[in-house]
């Protein structure tokens, strides 16, 4: 196993969310892995500043799978994100963030309001109202949408303080589908804007981080890797070049070459 | 009464409150509980009396993306 990276990434460049620091850009999911084991060595490995978590009714198979996972959760020691994953109405989603926040003792919720089975498209046309009343409920709203700037901008107008849209369906891997939308929304919109769901490579978190990014949120591109602990580190890398090759500047692209070594000077060269 | 537990039905005695019913049930902590989609904090949880036909939602922690 290789060496846990430095915890944390960027001390003078933190994620701020809320008014809250965070010590990595990468948010980490924990569903998926192969073992409660793998999960444990991915979180060491990439140091998440948060992690996501959910409710499910207990005594049912699943509930039953995770008997250990509280336990774990205390032992990684990492903010808990919790999801409102499966809600399909804003009812299911409030109450379901309510619980969420007696049993994890947190205001954060990732937002999940779902309108679409096949593609897990959130239902845009009540998404604004729900998160305004989880805001106006205490919640600490990162609401799980789709690319669109009006969308967008409508969260942020009801108390939003951070948007999460999608790079493509959950679980895809495909990486942006619409990088115009995303690159315009980072152009318009002034919060911190973390891209969840959809990622499959290191490169797509790499890539919208340049693009300016705060973060990713991210969990079957590292559960489903056949080395999960080490895919979970390659995307912590990825998101810290992203970030670092952000605020670095990247030049402009150029039509016609450009010779990086001088010419004057140049051995045999003669004026034609 | 006849009330349904994380949409399995439970015959219950009259007046159960939602701590007789996880005892019942045997709720293993943590937990939360929600009544006909509504969530019920824990400091109420021995005072609320349940109806015929409730549906009450008792959830636990698992893994989330």
């Amino acid at each position: 196993m290789t060496a846990p990276l430095p915890n944390p990434l960027n001390t003078a460049d933190p994620l701020v969310l809320y008014g809250e620091t965070f010590a990595s850009r990468l948010l980490l999911g924990t569903s998926r892995y192969p073992s409660p084991q793998v999960l444990e060595n991915a979180v060491k490995q990439s140091n998440p500043g948060m992690i996501t978590v959910s409710l499910r009714r207990q005594g049912t198979s699943t509930t039953e799978a995770h008997s250990g996972f509280w336990d774990l959760l205390k032992k990684m020691a990492v903010p808990v994100l919790p999801n409102t994953a499966g809600c399909h109405s804003p009812k299911e989603v409030i109450a379901t963030a309510q619980m969420a926040r007696e049993v994890f003792e947190t205001n954060w919720i990732k937002l999940e309001l779902i309108g679409d089975d096949y593609t897990l498209q959130p239902d845009t046309l009540r998404l604004v109202s729900t998160a305004e009343t989880l805001i106006k409920d205490g919640f600490k709203v990162l609401p799980y949408c789709t690319e669109d700037l009006i969308l967008c901008q409508r969260l942020v107008d009801v108390g939003c303080q951070a948007v999460m849209p999608w790079a493509a369906p959950i679980g895809t891997g495909q990486g942006p589908l619409n990088p115009y939308a995303l690159k315009l929304l980072r152009d318009r919109l002034k919060v911190p804007l973390l891209v969840d769901a959809g990622l499959g490579l290191p490169s797509h978190a790499c890539t919208v981080m340049e693009w300016g990014f705060d973060g990713v949120l991210l969990n079957t591109a590292v559960a489903l890797a056949d080395d999960p602990v080490a895919m979970a580190k390659a995307f912590a890398m990825s998101v810290d070049a992203g970030r670092t090759a952000h605020l670095s500047g990247a030049m402009k692209a150029q039509q016609s070459a450009q010779a990086s070594t001088p010419l004057v000077g140049t051995p045999f060269w003669h004026q034609s | 009464m006849r009330i349904m537990v994380n949409q399995v039905a439970k015959e219950v005695p009259d007046n159960s409150t939602i701590d007789d019913v996880l005892v019942m049930i045997d709720a293993q902590p943590p937990f939360a509980v929600a009544i006909n989609y509504e969530f019920v904090p824990k400091t109420r949880h021995a005072e609320e009396v349940l109806r015929e036909g409730d549906e009450m939602e008792v959830i636990s922690p698992v893994t989330g993306g």
